[in-house]
C-alpha cells in the first residue's frame, strides 16, 4: 500500500503542482491511499483535482482510497456546510474513524 | 354543520355545478373511449379538480377525499403516464355516479359522510389503485446528460425537505478570475437551507488532459428556502456570465405550483405572467425569454412560444407551463362564458313568464275596450302594445329554451352500459342536438326517453347474428333526432332493428283482450296497442324490459305534456318512434270560438281551416273537397243544452294522420292565450288542456285536439 499525503493547500493556486504530484504518485503502485489530513484549505479546483485522479485511478484499475483524518483543517472558512457534509458522509472513501 | 345563507346559496352553486361537471366528465370518459384527445384529459381533469376544489370549500371532507383519488388518475392520464383504455373508462365511470350520488346526498343536506355510503365507495377506489402506480420518480422535468457521471452525492438531510433545484454548471474560466463555485454554493446558505448537493464531472476531460485552473464542474443542488426566486437566482449574479444556471421548483413541489397556478386570480392571461405572479420564474428570465422570441420573430423565423421558450432555456418545467396553459385558457373561457350565459333562478324566470302571461291578457282586455270606444288613437297605440308585448312574450320564452343536445348527450352513457348489459354491439348517432326546446319539456322528456331507448336496445335491435344473417351490419345504430315541426318539437328515436312484427302485436292484444279478434286495424292503430297498459311482446323479460312496465308509462307522460307519440316501423328495417310536443307549456297561440255563452280557445297549430256548416244538415259528417269529414259537435260534447244558432261554422282540426271538424256557433278570431292549469279536481278530464282568461275576463277552456281525436276514432275511451 503506497500512501501519499497532501500538505498545505489543494485550491486552485496550487493544483497545476498537485496535479504533478498526484499523477505521478498514481504510478507507484496498485494500492493506492491519498491522505488529505494534513490539507489546510481546499477549493472547487481542488476537488475538481481529486475527483480527475480517482477517475484516473479507476479506470487504469487501481485501488485508491482517500482519508481525511482531521475535518477541522479541511474546512475552509467559507464552506462549513459544504465540508461538514463531505466528512460526515465521507464523500471519497468510507474511512470509518 | 350548520350554514348560513349565503353559505346555502353559495352550497346551491357548488351543487348545480358539480352535476353539470360531473356530467362533462361523463361526457368527456366515453368520447375519451373513442378518440384520445388530450384537450378531452384535460377538461375531465379540470372538472374533477375543480369539484375537488370547490368542495374542499366548504368542508366535505369525503368527496374531497375521493376526488383527490380520481383526480390522481386523471393526472397520470393527462401527464402521459397512462394510457387511455376501456378499463379505465369502465373504472372512472362509476365514479362520477358516486360523486354524484354524494353530491345529491349534499343537496339533500347530508353533509357529514354517511358510513353506508362510505363503503360503497371503497371498491370503485380499489379499482383505481392499479392505475395509480405510476413508474417511480416521474421524470417530468430536466433530463441530465449522463446519470453515470453522476460523482458524488454529499447528502445531508432527507432530499423531501427541499422546494428549488438548482442546477449550476459554472464557466470554465471562473477559478482563474478568482471566483470558486463552492463559495457561492456556500453563500446560498444565506437565502436557505442546502439539502443536497450531487458533484458532476463529466465535462471534465481524463487527468493527463485536464487543466486543473479550469472548471468544470457542475453542482446540482437541492435547497430548501422561503425566499422568492428573484433572491436565489442574485446569490450567482458575479458568475452568471458564461455560466448555466437553472433554478427550478424541485420535481416534488411541481405540484404545489400547478395548484399555484391555477389558484392565481388574474385577469390578465399572459403566459408569462401567470408564471410570473406564482414566483416560479424571475422577471429577468422572463424578459430574456421575451427578448428571444423577439429576435426569432425579426430573424424572420417562426417565433417559438413563449412557453417552449422558457422550458429551453431550463427555466421552468413543462408541466408548470402546462399549468399556466391551462390556466390562461380557463380565465379565456370564463371570460367567454361570463359574456355568453348567466345563472338565474328558474323560479324567478316562471315569475317572469307568468307576469308576461298576465301581461298579454291585460293588453287583449284593453284592445277590447278601446275598439268599443271607438277611439282610434287609442286603438293605435293598444296595437303598438301588443306588438311589444309580443315580443316580451316571445323573448322570456326563449329565455326558457334550452337545446335538448344535453339530455341526448346523456343517452351516450345508457346506450353504452345497456348494450354491455345485453351483449349488444350498438352504437348512438345523435343529430338535432341544438334544437331547442322549453325547459320544463326537457326536464320531463328525460324518463319517457329512457324507456323507449331502452326498449329499441332490448327489442328492437337484433343480436349480431341475427343481423348478419339478415345482411345487416353487426353493429346496430340507435339514433336520437329531434327538430322543430309546426310549433312542436320532435323528438325520434329510431332503430335498425327487426321492426315490429305487426302479428305478434295482434295476437296479443287479442290475448289481453284489448281487441275482438278480427278487427281489422292499420298499422297505426295496431301500433298504439303496444303503448297500452300490460301490454308486452318480449318472450324473454329481461333486466331492462318486457315486463310490459314501461311503455304505457311512456304515453302517460307524454300525454301529461300535451304530446304524442307516433310509430312507423318496416319489418327488418327497423323503428321509428316520434314524440311530438309543443314547444312551451306556458302559452299557446289559439283560436277563440264560441258555442252559446261559452268560449273555447283550439291550439292555432291545429287548426287548419274553417268552413261554415252546411245548413240542415243532421249527419255527423260533411263532404270538403270530395273528403269526407267527421264532426265533433262541441255543443254536444260539452253538453250545453241552450238552441244552436241558426248559422253553424267548422273548425277543421288535423293531428297527426286524423282530421276533424269541430262545429261551433260563433268565430271569434285569434289570440295569444296563457295557459292556466285546471285544478286537481279536474284532472281526468280529458279533451280539455287547460283553461284560460280573456280579455273581457271570461274563462275559457282550451281544446286538447290529439285526444278528441283519439277519442273519435276510438270511441272506447269515453269523455
Amino acid at each position: 500500500m503506497q500512501s501519499l499525503t497532501i500538505e498545505g493547500e489543494l485550491t486552485v493556486f496550487t493544483a497545476a503542482y498537485q496535479k504533478t504530484l498526484l499523477l505521478a504518485f498514481l504510478n507507484t503502485g496498485d494500492e493506492l491511499e491519498i491522505n488529505l489530513s494534513k490539507v489546510s484549505e481546499i477549493d472547487t479546483a481542488g476537488l475538481q483535482l481529486l475527483i480527475s485522479i480517482r477517475r484516473e485511478a479507476a479506470q487504469s484499475g487501481k485501488a485508491l482510497s482517500f482519508t481525511m483524518h482531521c475535518k477541522r483543517r479541511l474546512a475552509t472558512p467559507e464552506l462549513p456546510r459544504f465540508t461538514q457534509a463531505f466528512g460526515e458522509q465521507a464523500a471519497f472513501s468510507h474511512n470509518e474513524e | 354543520m350548520n350554514l348560513d345563507k349565503d353559505m346555502q346559496e353559495a352550497l346551491l352553486t357548488f351543487i348545480t355545478e358539480s352535476c353539470e361537471l360531473l356530467q362533462d366528465m361523463e361526457t368527456g370518459l366515453l368520447e375519451l373511449e373513442n378518440e384520445e384527445n388530450p384537450e378531452t384529459v384535460n377538461a375531465i381533469f379540470r372538472a374533477a379538480h375543480t369539484i375537488k376544489g370547490s368542495a374542499g370549500l366548504f368542508g366535505l371532507e369525503h368527496i374531497v377525499r375521493f376526488t383527490h383519488v380520481v383526480e390522481s388518475v386523471l393526472d397520470a392520464l393527462r401527464g402521459g403516464n397512462l394510457a387511455v383504455s376501456t378499463e379505465l373508462v369502465a373504472a372512472l365511470l362509476p365514479c362520477c355516479d358516486y360523486l354524484n350520488s354524494l353530491v345529491r346526498d349534499v343537496a339533500d343536506g347530508k353533509l357529514e359522510e354517511d358510513q353506508n355510503i362510505a363503503d360503497s365507495g371503497k371498491p370503485l377506489l380499489a379499482a383505481l389503485q392499479p392505475y395509480l402506480k405510476t413508474p417511480a420518480a416521474t421524470e417530468t422535468g430536466v433530463v441530465y446528460r449522463d446519470h453515470a457521471e453522476r460523482v458524488e452525492t454529499i447528502a445531508g438531510n432527507a432530499i423531501g425537505s427541499g422546494n428549488w433545484l438548482l442546477f449550476l454548471q459554472f464557466n470554465e474560466n471562473c477559478l482563474r478570475d478568482g471566483m470558486d463555485p463552492l463559495a457561492f454554493i456556500s453563500y446560498l446558505a444565506t437565502v436557505g437551507e442546502i439539502v443536497d448537493i450531487t458533484t458532476f464531472s463529466h465535462a471534465m476531460p481524463d487527468a493527463g488532459n485536464m487543466d486543473p485552473e479550469s472548471n468544470y464542474l457542475g453542482f446540482e443542488v437541492i435547497l430548501k428556502s422561503e425566499a422568492a426566486k428573484e433572491s436565489i437566482e442574485s446569490v450567482f449574479d458575479f458568475i452568471r456570465d458564461g455560466s448555466l444556471i437553472h433554478i427550478l421548483p424541485l420535481e416534488n413541489r411541481i405540484p404545489y405550483y400547478v395548484e399555484l397556478i391555477s389558484s392565481l386570480t388574474e385577469d390578465n392571461a399572459q403566459l408569462g405572467e401567470l408564471l410570473l405572479n406564482s414566483g416560479v420564474i424571475t422577471r429577468r428570465e422572463l424578459e430574456e425569454g421575451l427578448n428571444a422570441q423577439q429576435a426569432q420573430a425579426e430573424a424572420q423565423q417562426l417565433p417559438a412560444r413563449i412557453g417552449e421558450i422558457l422550458v429551453d432555456r431550463r427555466v421552468v418545467q413543462q408541466p408548470l407551463v402546462n399549468a399556466a396553459l391551462d390556466k390562461q385558457k380557463e380565465i379565456q373561457n370564463n371570460k367567454i362564458r361570463e359574456n355568453q350565459a348567466i345563472h338565474v333562478d328558474a323560479d324567478r324566470l316562471d315569475k317572469l313568464i307568468d307576469l308576461v302571461g298576465e301581461l298579454v291578457i291585460s293588453t287583449a282586455s284593453a284592445s277590447l275596450l278601446a275598439m268599443q270606444a271607438r277611439n282610434t288613437a287609442l286603438q293605435e297605440v293598444n296595437a303598438e302594445i301588443i306588438s311589444l308585448v309580443e315580443e316580451v312574450r316571445d323573448s322570456a320564452l326563449q329565455l326558457r329554451m334550452v337545446p335538448i343536445g344535453t339530455t341526448f348527450s346523456r343517452f351516450q352513457r345508457v346506450v353504452r352500459d345497456v348494450s354491455k348489459e345485453l351483449g349488444k354491439d350498438i352504437k348512438l348517432v345523435i343529430s338535432g342536438a341544438e334544437t331547442e326546446v322549453d325547459k320544463s319539456v326537457v326536464e320531463k322528456i328525460g324518463d319517457p326517453l329512457l324507456h323507449l331507448v331502452r326498449n329499441a336496445m332490448d327489442h328492437g335491435i337484433e343480436r349480431a347474428e341475427r343481423r348478419t344473417e339478415r345482411g345487416k351490419p353487426a353493429q346496430g345504430t340507435l339514433r336520437l333526432n329531434a327538430y322543430h315541426s309546426s310549433g312542436n318539437i320532435v323528438i325520434e328515436v329510431s332503430d335498425d332493428g327487426s321492426g315490429l312484427d305487426r302479428d305478434k302485436i295482434f295476437t296479443k292484444a287479442v290475448e289481453r283482450g284489448l281487441v275482438q279478434p278480427g278487427t281489422v286495424l292499420n298499422d297505426q292503430e295496431l301500433y298504439a296497442l303496444i303503448f297500452e297498459p300490460g301490454f308486452s311482446t318480449a318472450e324473454q323479460v329481461s333486466k331492462l324490459s318486457g315486463r310490459g312496465v314501461g311503455l304505457d308509462v311512456v304515453k302517460r307522460n307524454i300525454t301529461a305534456l300535451r304530446g304524442v307519440i307516433h310509430i312507423d316501423s318496416a319489418p327488418d328495417q327497423g323503428t321509428i318512434m316520434s314524440i311530438h310536443l309543443p314547444l312551451t307549456l306556458a302559452i299557446i297561440d289559439g283560436f277563440l270560438a264560441g258555442v252559446g255563452d261559452a268560449s273555447y280557445v283550439i291550439p292555432l297549430d291545429r287548426v287548419v281551416e274553417c268552413v261554415e256548416l252546411p245548413v240542415d244538415d243532421s249527419r255527423d259528417y260533411m263532404e270538403l273537397r270530395g273528403e269526407v269529414l267527421p264532426f265533433i259537435r262541441l255543443r254536444q260534447l260539452f253538453r250545453k243544452n241552450d238552441s244552436a244558432s241558426r248559422r253553424q261554422n267548422v273548425i277543421v282540426v288535423e293531428h297527426l294522420d286524423l282530421k276533424a271538424g269541430l262545429v261551433v256557433d260563433r268565430l271569434m278570431g285569434e289570440l295569444q292565450t296563457v295557459i292556466k292549469p285546471l285544478g286537481k279536481l279536474f284532472s281526468h278530464v280529458q279533451g280539455v288542456d287547460g283553461s284560460t282568461i280573456l280579455g273581457s275576463g271570461e274563462v275559457a277552456l282550451i281544446i286538447d285536439v290529439p285526444t278528441l281525436l283519439r277519442q273519435m276514432v276510438f270511441p272506447g275511451n269515453a269523455l
